[in-house]
């Protein structure tokens, strides 16, 4: 196979299979991703760039590649999710109440990449907290989308929360970026991004060294150029931990292995609730053409119900914000963050100002939802209510796996929107997550894979969603939509100076 | 249900964070907005259904009750925005 002409160009595996066969070194890869990055300031897809750091880590893979110890990621150069704590780099979690914010430890994530050989590039821009659909919600200002529309000029949303991580991996800016998804964060900006996606299964990553959201439904997963690349990545992101009591102790199976088996004789299921009102018929078509494309390589399709399906969302508005507003209790301007440099009357004053001045509009409204709903005689109406219709959520997806191995559905319900088109409307931009915010409820696997472009020129993606643990299942189902979509388009480079 | 502006200046209370007196009506506004559309939620029958605990379907692991880690109070304290001979300094909180 013959490799692109520019080192930006290589997918993960493509520069895998050249630094350790010794074609290309460490160094010169990271130092052409590093320029990449440098040369983007448009995108703002960084919070922080850490090319000295990268450097580092090159030299040191190199090293190990010339002793013949190269390990399974050795010099490859991934941006990680400004959301992972890294050890003497600033993480903001996209807010300023973190601007100043220096971990002492590396999450567990990122600490696996370090030790599978893996270089950082920096940390990449987000959507607060990782709360948002279109990165708007960022203190460090919204991360532009590498793709236009046709004929325009228009800024578009890169989607969110891992909207930093999207637009990185859709530019050719890094091999391959970590992202996390709470209710789509991952899947939402892969898909409008023509990138790949994959939430993995809930405790399938270790959360631990991860800025909390919400911890019933925050996990891990790769963003990359393809269905291998997220393969590579996923095995060595995942482990068991044993500071995370939730992440899960299985092996962790060679998902590109099993990545070309095919789908025959896999039975399909489409999801019929996913058929909503008011979604363009562009969305509608192209969830056609990916039945279709699956049934031709010998997959069953079988039509199948998931009757909940629409109390997801607004079920996923009370448990998130709920557990928001817990694990954010913990920014309190005295043991670390933004502390208040106005005159204050006592301790309480001080938490109520540095609060106040730190968390953005987005972010304070959410932790009074959830501060609400778990008020006293708040609890049973709807905390606890929403579990119950989690539990129901899930019931829905077990019966659908007596008649199917995998759902394909939708990834998003319309292309990227444009800067500050939704941003004054919560709901609208809640409704982002329609498709993909099932699957955080239920604790499933969901992958999102580039299959299409609109009319304008704009990716779409589609969603395979897998039981609990299956992502190679998952990913070999991707992997057939992504041959049979051959989905090759690229943004056009405007953002360089 | 919905929130009127005295709940809202008691869960922003609640809550620790600030709220001017002219964010209160936009608050209310929003939460009402959030709220009205989860409301939804009351047509789903929950009759005899258990509140999910844990997502996956797994134990909850045990492990000895001994100390792991310490000794580290330069660690801890690096991050504070105020910080004396590695404790946090808080504003008097006894009179």
């Amino acid at each position: 196979m013959s490799l692109p002409s520019k080192l930006t160009d290589f997918t993960l595996a493509e520069a895998r299979n050249a630094v350790s066969g010794k074609k290309v070194s460490s160094i010169e890869l990271t130092k052409a991703f590093s320029k990449a990055v440098a040369d983007a300031k448009p995108l703002n897809a960084f919070v922080t760039e850490t090319p000295e750091k990268a450097l580092e880590m090159a030299a040191a893979s190199d090293a190990r590649i010339a002793k013949g110890e190269a390990r399974p990621l050795e010099g490859l150069p991934l941006a990680i999710k400004d959301l992972f704590c890294t050890k003497g780099v600033k993480t903001t979690a996209g807010s300023n109440i973190l601007n100043n914010f220096i971990p002492p430890y590396e999450s567990t994530v990122t600490q696996n990449l370090w030790d599978a050989g893996a270089v950082m590039l920096g940390k990449t821009n987000m959507d607060e907290f990782a709360m948002g659909s279109s990165n708007e919600t960022s203190f460090y200002k919204p991360v532009l989308s590498p793709w236009r529309a046709k004929n325009s000029n228009a800024a578009l949303v890169p989607g969110g929360s891992s909207g930093g991580s999207a637009s990185a991996v859709a530019a050719n800016l890094c091999l391959g970026a970590t992202g996390t998804d709470t209710g789509g964060s991952i899947r939402q900006p892969a898909a409008v991004t023509g990138t790949v996606g994959l939430k993995p299964t809930y405790g399938r990553c270790s959360r631990w060294g991860t800025v909390a959201f919400a911890s019933s439904l925050d996990q891990a997963g790769p963003m990359t150029r393809t269905v291998r690349d997220a393969a590579i990545l996923l095995r060595h992101m995942a482990s068991v931990d044993p500071k995370d009591s939730t992440s899960v102790d299985m092996p962790v199976p060679d998902y590109e292995a099993t990545l070309e088996n095919g789908v025959k004789g896999l039975r399909v299921g489409i999801p019929k609730e996913y058929r909503i009102d008011g979604a363009p018929p562009e969305i509608d078509a192209l969830w056609q053409k990916g039945a279709d494309w699956l049934k031709a390589l010998g997959a069953e399709i079988v039509e199948v119900s998931l009757p909940h399906t629409k109390y997801a969302l607004p079920a996923y508005y009370i448990v998130a914000p709920a557990e928001a507003s817990s694990n954010l209790a913990r920014y309190d301007g005295v043991r670390y963050g933004h502390r208040t440099k106005e005159a204050i009357r006592d301790i309480t004053d001080l938490y109520e100002k540095s609060r106040a001045e730190g968390f953005g509009a987005e972010v304070r409204r959410r932790i009074l939802i959830g501060t609400y709903v778990l008020s006293a005689g708040y609890y049973d109406a709807y905390y606890s209510r929403a579990q119950k219709i989690r539990t129901l959520i899930l019931r829905d997806f077990e019966q659908a796996w007596e008649k199917c191995d995998v759902l394909l559905t939708p990834a998003t319900p319309g292309p990227a929107f444009a800067i500050g088109e939704k941003s004054n409307d919560p709901i609208s931009m809640y409704l982002n997550d329609v498709f993909t915010v099932t699957v955080n409820l239920a604790g499933l696997p969901g992958l999102a894979v580039p299959a299409g472009l609109t009319a304008d020129g704009l990716p779409l993606g589609l969603q395979i969603i897998g039981k609990a643990f299956d992502e190679a299942t998952v990913l070999r189902a991707g992997r057939s939509i992504e041959i049979a979509a051959n989905f090759t388009a690229k943004p056009q480079h405007w953002w360089a100076a | 249900m919905s929130v009127d502006k005295d709940t809202v200046r008691r869960i922003a209370k609640l809550a620790r964070i600030a709220l001017e007196e002219d964010r209160v009506e936009p608050m209310e506004r929003e939460l009402n907005g959030i709220l009205a559309w989860v409301e939804q939620l009351q047509e789903v029958n929950i009759e005899g259904v258990e509140p999910m605990t844990s997502v996956v379907a797994q134990k909850l692991k045990m492990r000895e009750d001994v100390v792991t880690d310490g000794n580290i109070a330069e660690a801890v304290t690096a991050n504070a925005p105020v910080s004396e001979d590695n404790f946090f300094v808080v504003p008097k909180v006894v009179e």
